[in-house]
């Protein structure tokens, strides 16, 4: 099958390689070891492979890997600098948003782009809702990770980071 | 003090940066997977079978059918072995099948080198049928002259329990009898990571299966059965798992995958169904009709209720036969004053197997019993909250089977927090005749539950300390974390009876059938109840060993020192630090000539079960017009005993109360009963609440501590998801005054609903 020579930043790290023109970017993600990145449908359906695109996030089952060429990729693996976690994953953890954790990675990416574009507006429940509806959770009724995004919004304001 | 405080979570550092490793995270050099070849009739024998194109595909390493697998039937449901072997679960498969039962059905499997491969080979068998009349109701299926789905017939299971006075003079003594009849859908239970396992042989030629399971030694076992190998020769690892709610309290891929790699010389090969598949293709929860028959006296005592239900197990037993049991045993205990008969049949059909889901047929039947006690109170004239805590188990009714123990009992309490947290009796009043397009209305439903699953089964559970070099301690349990958070509860546990830090425990989170102690996992809302036991005696051991061993060091008699904050101390005021356990350790381990390694290992059966209880308080909206309800306020009052985890409890809770959303308003596995089609096994088409669905959700606790428990603690796991249902739709009810008697109550349901009420131009 048809490859294509791509360069990517993942996580702030630059790779250069040639890919089947097939393979998704959730796949590439996942055979590079980012295993954060899980596929809970491969369809578009759930979310768990929400990953950041420039920024944006995509679910990375439905997202070529040839399309990520020339561009920046976020997982949860590269949220955590030097051991320090981010706002969002210290939201998770405080307000008890994981449970299987199965979701937890992509509701993080999810939740870390939609921080990003929504600086300093206040939030409502329905915003908050609308901007995760793309990610499905079975455990925690998205009672606590409404609450994280709160959390984290929370933290952003007060450390004026980002 | 660790119990009862809201610490960090064991695994919830590595689930959000991404380092929990899930089953499918793992990979062996040169593993192969494979796919199964599933039948696209409902009902039917294979004719034919074609695999030769299948083979000349490059790539594909092998194909079996039906006519390679063993001939041994066994039975996957996840339960404990069982001496008796009247109650053994019912045997009812083979690997494969020639005599497909359900859209789905396996017929053959291929293994490849990848999956791509795997899946055009699976396309390339031919598979020729013979179509049988198919069954998907239980009407059909229970016909006279029904083709029978398994050979003895479509009945799987009838079932009756009696419990106090005989049930008919019960009816005699009452001023009013109502009757009704309900009907709850096939509801699926969508956890987010699909099932998957993958085998391997080692150099003992020893079968070692990596499953996303909740029973690993359950599992381990019905894999021996399977494949008519001793027991001991397999071995199953659980690495973190992304889900269950009782779809993995079942044997699904492990066989296969085990017999996969017995037949290949041990290559490592996987399995990992597919969204599409784990969804019909896996366990479903049991469609049922439940008709409800009570006798109430003018005041509102319930003399009698008689219930009769007819499960739908689809195509295989799995859970089926144990299922009304389970639920028909645990409801007597809300209501333990009432004389009740409870009967049941469950029966064979042909649409995907239904198993264990969380709360295992509780939710149906409380979906039947709480609509009609609703019914019953507008009769009456009584408020549905006062009828319930008229009738209500009360402190110190219930016992342990000897009689030595009473259990706490806490649901009126319960009912009581939640009607004024939701404020009942003032909107009540303010929401009198209304008539406008959009009405208001109150819900409520109660529940009872168990803490496990004795003396059905026996309750058994395992736990080993072993204290480190550096003062910690590892724990290792046979209790399985599934996302539930009980790696966490049970080392709060020991932390707490040790009297060290709660971060000096390190819980081996992993199962490993080899090693890890004894129990047989995470089902029947049990494991921080019947583990507790185990953890409890393994610190107090390890505590008086380490007391000892320091002891034997110092010369300060045993009974004058303590453990406390990880330090050995001497009693008294001002109390003496003697040493740090960490120094205590180290001269255990390395002395020359004395001490040792000092561990604690208990396994422990439990002999009690103790019954815990809560309710659902609702208010709603009902837009008549568009048929549409809008929760606005909705709380769950749990009486679980003692919370060990407050954070925790509550995502248990939420999780529950969502599902139940799901079920009471949008879910249901759609199957055409003319072919059986399975219409929307998808997750577009087959309605998950998403974060938009989902009001707020509230909680509460009556703790009452559970003196059964040394940490006061009951099940809590899967109660939540009983009550809010029945809570719903006394809601609407209330708003409309129509009783939907049919699950989910989606606007379609509604407007034939309000159509025949005359609420809506006919
Ligand atoms: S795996 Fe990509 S959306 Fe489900
Ligand atoms: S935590 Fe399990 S699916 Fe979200």
């Amino acid at each position: 099958m048809q490859q294509l020579p791509i360069t990517l930043r993942i996580n702030g790290r630059a790779y250069s390689m040639d890919v089947d023109v097939r393979t998704s970017l959730l796949e590439l993600l996942r055979g590079l070891g980012f295993t954060s990145v899980k596929e809970g449908c491969g369809v578009g359906e759930c979310g768990a492979c929400t990953v950041l695109v420039d920024g944006v996030a995509v679910d990375s089952c439905l997202y070529l890997a040839v399309w990520a060429d020339k561009r920046a990729i976020r997982t949860v693996e590269g949220e955590c600098a030097d051991g320090r976690l981010s706002p969002v994953q210290e939201a998770y953890i405080e307000e008890g948003a994981v449970q299987c954790g199965f979701c937890t990675p992509g509701l993080v990416m999810t939740t870390t782009s939609f921080l990003e574009q929504r600086e300093n507006t206040p939030l409502t429940r329905e915003e908050i809702a609308r901007g995760h509806a793309g990610n499905l959770c079975r455990c925690t009724g998205y009672q606590t990770i409404i609450r994280a995004v709160q959390r984290a919004a929370d933290k952003q304001r007060r450390s004026g980071r980002r | 003090m660790s119990v009862g405080t809201a610490v960090i979570r064991k695994d919830a550092r590595a689930k959000v940066t991404g380092k929990a490793r899930y089953t499918d995270d793992q990979s062996m050099a040169g593993m192969l997977v494979a796919r199964y070849v599933r039948s696209p009739v409902a009902h039917g024998l294979v004719r034919e079978i074609d695999t030769s194109a299948a083979l000349a595909l490059p790539g594909v390493e092998a194909v079996f059918t039906y006519e390679h697998v063993p001939t041994t039937l066994f039975a996957t449901a996840g339960h404990p072995y069982s001496l008796d072997p009247d109650h053994r679960d019912v045997a009812d498969r083979l690997l494969l099948t020639g005599h497909v039962r359900y859209q789905g059905d396996e017929v053959a499997i291929v293994v490849a080198r990848d999956e791509l491969t795997a899946k055009r080979a699976a396309a390339l068998v031919r598979v020729e049928y013979d179509e049988l009349p198919v069954c998907t109701t239980p009407e059909a299926a229970l016909a006279h002259g029904a083709p029978a789905i398994h050979e003895g017939g479509n009945i799987l299971e009838r079932t009756e329990l009696t419990f106090g006075p005989p049930v008919a003079e019960a009816m005699e003594a009452a001023d009013l009898q109502l009757d009704g009849h309900y009907n709850t859908p096939v509801v699926l239970h969508c956890h987010l990571e699909n099932h998957t396992a993958f085998a391997y042989m080692d150099d003992n030629d020893h079968i070692v299966i990596v499953s996303s399971t909740q029973i690993p030694h359950i599992c381990r076992r019905i894999v021996g059965q399977a494949l008519d190998m001793e027991w001991s020769r397999i071995r199953v690892i659980k690495p973190h798992i992304g889900g269950g709610f009782g779809n993995k309290q079942d044997v699904v891929l492990e066989p296969m995958v085990a017999f996969l790699t017995l037949q290949l010389g041990g290559v490592p090969v996987r399995i990992t169904l597919d969204r599409e598949e784990c969804l019909v293709a896996t366990r479903t929860r049991h469609s049922q009709q439940v008709t409800v028959r009570a006798g109430l006296k003018r005041d509102g005592t319930i003399t009698g209720i008689e219930m009769d239900i007819t499960s739908n197990t689809g195509a295989y037993a799995s859970h089926g036969h144990s299922i009304p049991m389970a639920a028909g045993s645990k409801f007597r205990h809300l209501y333990p004053r009432t004389a009740i008969r409870f009967t049941a049949t469950t029966h064979y059909a042909n649409i995907p197997a239904a198993g264990a889901m969380r709360a295992y047929g509780s939710p149906q039947l409380f979906f039947g019993l709480e609509c009609l006690l609703d019914d019953a109170a507008r009769s009456l004239g009584v408020d549905p909250v006062e009828l319930r805590l008229h009738n209500v188990a009360r402190a110190g009714e219930i016992t342990t089977p000897d009689g030595g123990t009473r259990y706490a009992v806490a649901i009126a309490r319960c009912l009581e927090q939640g009607r004024d947290a939701i404020g009942w009796q003032r909107k009540k009043k303010e929401l009198q005749n209304q008539d406008g397009p959009v009405r208001r209305g109150l819900g409520v439903a109660a529940f009872s539950y168990g803490s496990g699953t004795y003396p059905a089964c026996v309750e058994i559970a395992g736990c080993r300390l072993v204290l480190n070099q550096d003062g910690s301690v590892h724990m290792q349990i046979g209790a399985t974390e599934i996302g539930q958070g009980s790696d966490t509860a049970l080392a709060q546990m020991a932390a707490r009876t040790l009297g060290i830090d709660y971060d000096r425990i390190h819980v081996v989170s992993q199962q490993d059938t080899d090693v890890t102690p004894f129990d047989t996992g995470a089902y029947a809302s049990r494991q921080t109840y019947v583990a507790a036991p185990a953890v409890h005696e393994a610190a107090e051991r390890l505590r008086q060993k380490i007391l000892a061993a320091c002891s034997g060091l110092t010369g300060t008699p045993a009974r004058e020192l303590e453990l406390a904050e990880g330090r050995i101390i001497r009693a008294g005021e001002p109390a003496e630090e003697i040493m740090s356990l960490g120094e205590l350790a180290l001269s255990e381990y390395y002395h020359k000539e004395r001490g040792g390694q000092l561990v604690a290992e208990v396994s422990a059966k439990t002999v009690t079960n103790a019954p815990s209880f809560g309710c659902t308080f609702v208010d709603l909206a009902v837009d008549i017009e568009l048929c549409q309800v809008t929760i606005h306020k909705i709380i769950n009052v749990h009486d679980a005993g003692r919370i060990i985890h407050p954070l925790s409890a509550a995502g248990q809770v939420h999780g529950g109360m969502a599902m139940a959303i799901g079920m009471a308003l949008f879910e249901e596995l759609l199957i055409d009963p003319a072919g059986g089609r399975i219409c929307n096994g998808n997750l577009l088409d087959y309605k998950v609440p998403t974060c938009t669905d989902i009001p707020e959700l509230d909680c509460a606790f009556v703790e009452e501590p559970d003196p059964t428990s040394p940490y006061g603690n009951k099940s809590l796991g899967e109660p939540p998801i009983i009550s809010p249902a029945p809570a719903i739709r006394n809601g609407i009810l209330d708003a409309t005054g129509v009783a939907i008697n049919e699950l989910p109550m989606t606007p379609k349901l509604l407007f034939r609903e309000f159509r025949k009420a005359g609420l809506l131009p006919g």
